[in-house]
């Protein structure tokens, strides 16, 4: 690989407060505990965030069923107006949100810069409109908000998973009280900001920061009305456990573990973009990451091959350098997870391979990863790892890739690369995925219903489908 | 049936429906039910039915949407031939109607839902990308005691390609249907009907790990329904709890269908 020169980008467009409170009916308030958030690339530490106990949950869901009254009594047409507003505020602050964004979750700036915010700000957009419309949904003449939502989102896209909750509960006419990831508060504070500049009435949206507890107190409050969570299935179980018999409404978007489908017609060189953006891209923190790469054995050897040289000029490193394609792991934690299981998968036989890749000495680094000679028996051919390790099983008939591809609890998400239009069809048919890509992977869009079958979750989130979560 | 003086009356045992048979309990156990003899479905039954349920689904959901509608229009056609029997286990005249007409309406449905649930969506990008309903899996359903609430959630679920295991509400209302059932050219294993007690039943599909999800539209009791919602919990079954004491009689709209559907997206780039 030949050298780039460093292009950084300038972290001076984004200016950090040294501490935030949590953002409730409208003002920043002190909490008594406290916790900081750290740069993950260099573990420095970015800002000191409140942390909130039960009676500030309290205070904040208070404050948002205040807010419901008239806020779900406003004309559509003017809910809208509020949600364009809020859509062009972070266009114009998208560079400053998409730097701090790289800072406190350690991914590229190129994804944050081209990826989260552009989507970020077509979600409002694109939900903005809906708030006038929803007689015409599909949800009956009349379709009423449900009150108070309580979210809970993870660190994985702090922002596009904020806009993915906010935008439409907003546009149905509910309020809100969102709980940010604890190793991701940041840019979520920044958003309480945005909806200041837009003058949103105050406790329309309320944000509390904290770690799981806190997420805790916000799903299990008896004045809140409608809970959507987006991470791990582990906590996604117990979410629905703890609000069983209390007639709220609850989505779900948990994890996956997709299979990436590679038939022997597929276009090589194109299947392997695909399948570096499907485990590689945001680090391999994604639940719809393709992280079970299946391929038909009779070019599995010249697809790997192709493959290994595709990654050996992946940039891992400083996720502000405009030329790095894999940033930092977004915490210690996740980063000892992923050092688990894939020492596991080299303990149980699967044989490992990563480009030679010097890594950082400070921060959370980990080089992208395959393992070859995977069985549906390992445990990282079953379990989600969230992080850039990929691992390659074969197959040989279609009949096989299918049966192999439905093997596991997930159903989020699924990847078919052929050129053959009639097998692609055939096969999307028989994937129990909720989000099937042929011949591309990892493409999002508001207007596209995203959610998953199985233990993925349920309900969907995203297009005309995503507004039925907020509805009654 | 009225008894008449000269000739004894030929009394009925009401059995399980399960795979598309007329099985008693495995239990070998039975109880009386308004004089008459009901086999007592056991946790044994019940995952049987499961089984039956799953080995059905794919073909079902497989057959094209128009099939499914011959199906279910004929199931109201040999509905129409049995009024006068669920007449004379008390059904009031005009809940068989409306339970067979509810039965028509549903066949319709069949190949209107897909396009009413899913359709193209306008991404910014140069890509085909559509949303299409398709059936959840297996579903359990603890059923009301009334034949039209009866309907009311069988047939949603299986139009859509459902296939279904009922904890009965009524049992003698609830084997009558599947004796409508089977003989209307529904295919083994779709609907498959068990009789005995929610309480003792229900918690075994509440918690099986190849039941996708459960229609808790018939549990009156409240702590059970709780105690089914959280075992539901366990694989993420979708749960259909309805808040307040359904009106079974008003348009059930497409909540029901859509309720057990997976929407599925599928993108595919454009290009030359």
């Amino acid at each position: 690989m030949f050298d780039y020169a460093p292009a950084p980008e300038s972290r001076s467009i984004v200016d950090i407060a040294p501490s935030y409170g949590l953002f409730i009916d409208g003002a920043f308030t002190e909490a008594k505990d406290s916790f900081k958030t750290i740069n993950p690339a260099t573990e420095e530490t970015l800002a000191e965030v409140a942390l909130a106990g039960p009676e500030d949950v309290d205070r904040a869901v208070a404050a948002a069923r205040r807010a419901f009254e008239s806020w779900s009594a406003l004309p559509g047409s003017e809910r809208a107006k509020y949600l364009f507003r809020i859509a062009r505020i972070i266009q114009e602050r998208s560079r400053e949100l998409a730097v701090l964004e790289s800072l406190d979750n350690g991914k590229p700036i190129k994804e944050a810069r081209d990826v989260d915010l552009p989507l970020v700000a077509a979600h409002f957009f694109y939900y903005a409109g809906w708030a006038d419309k929803l007689r015409y949904a599909g949800f009956g003449p009349d379709p009423r908000p449900l009150g108070v939502a309580g979210q809970v989102i993870p660190w994985n896209f702090p922002l596009m998973m904020l806009a993915w909750k906010i935008a439409p509960a907003l546009a149905t006419g509910n309020t809100v009280v969102l709980k940010p990831a604890e190793t991701t508060p940041l840019s979520a504070l920044f958003f309480a900001d945005v909806c200041r500049q837009a003058d949103l009435p105050p406790g329309v949206v309320n944000i509390v920061t904290g770690a799981g507890d806190t997420g805790r107190y916000l799903v299990e409050h008896p004045d809140v009305n409608k809970v959507a969570f987006t991470g791990s299935t582990e906590v996604g179980r117990q979410i629905a456990r703890s609000v069983a018999g209390t007639g709220k409404r609850l989505t779900l978007e948990l994890g996956g573990k997709a299979a990436n489908i590679v038939f022997d017609d597929a276009p090589i060189d194109q299947a392997v973009e695909g399948i570096v953006n499907g485990i590689f891209f945001n680090q391999g923190h994604v639940c719809c990451a393709g992280s079970r790469l299946l391929v038909q054995e009779s070019i599995a050897e010249e697809l790997l091959d192709s493959l290994k040289r595709r990654m050996s000029t992946l940039r891992v490193g400083d996720p502000l350098d405009k030329n790095t394609d894999v940033g930092a792991i977004n915490s210690a934690a996740q980063l000892a997870r992923i050092t688990e299981l894939s020492e596991i998968g080299a303990a149980e036989g699967a044989e490992r391979w990563s480009p030679e890749c010097p890594l950082p000495d400070r921060g959370f680094w980990f080089a992208p990863t395959i393992f070859t000679g995977v069985t549906q028996a390992h445990r990282i051919a079953r379990e989600e790892i969230f992080g850039p390790v990929l691992s390659v099983l074969t197959f040989r008939t279609p009949a096989e890739a299918v049966e192999k591809a439905n093997n596991t609890p997930y159903g989020l998400s699924a990847g078919v690369w052929s050129e053959k239009g009639s097998r692609i069809l055939a096969v999307a048919d028989k994937l129990r995925a909720g989000v099937v890509w042929a011949n591309t992977f990892n493409k999002f869009d508001p207007t596209s219903p995203f959610g998953g079958y199985k233990e993925s979750g349920y309900g969907r989130e995203g297009g005309r489908h995503g507004l039925e979560a907020y509805l009654a | 049936m009225p008894e008449s003086s000269t000739r004894l009356s030929v009394r009925k045992t009401y059995k399980l429906y399960v795979g598309g048979k007329f099985p008693r309990s495995e239990s070998g156990r039975t109880y009386l039910v308004d004089g008459d003899n009901v086999s007592l479905a056991s946790r044994k039954d019940a995952r049987d039915a499961v089984v039956a349920a799953r080995a059905a689904q794919p073909k079902w959901a497989g057959a094209t949407a128009y099939n499914r509608g011959q199906v279910l229009y004929r199931i109201a056609e040999m509905a129409e031939a049995r009024r006068a029997e669920f007449v004379s286990l008390g059904v009031a005249a005009a809940e068989v109607d409306a339970a067979i007409d509810r039965w028509v309406w549903y066949a319709g449905w069949s190949d209107k839902i897909a396009q009413v649930a899913g359709g193209a969506n306008p991404v910014a990008g140069p890509f085909f990308n559509i949303s299409a309903p398709e059936p959840t899996g297996v579903v359990a359903v603890v059923a009301p005691a009334s034949l039209l609430g009866l309907v009311s959630v069988v047939a949603p679920a299986v139009v859509t390609g459902n296939t279904v295991v009922v904890v009965a509400g009524n049992p003698q209302v609830a084997v009558t249907l599947a004796e409508v059932l089977a003989t209307s050219d529904v295919p083994a294993g779709v609907v498959n009907i068990l009789t005995g007690h929610a309480a003792e039943i229900a918690p075994w599909l509440a918690s099986h790990d190849d039941v996708n999800a459960v229609d808790l539209s018939g549990v009156d009791d409240a702590d059970l329904a709780t105690e089914l919602e959280r075992a539901a919990a366990g694989t993420l079954k979708r749960v259909l709890r309805p808040t307040a004491a359904p009106d079974w009689t008003a348009d059930p709209g497409v909540g029901p269908m859509t309720a057990l559907l997976e929407t599925k997206t599928v993108w595919h780039p454009k290009g030359f």
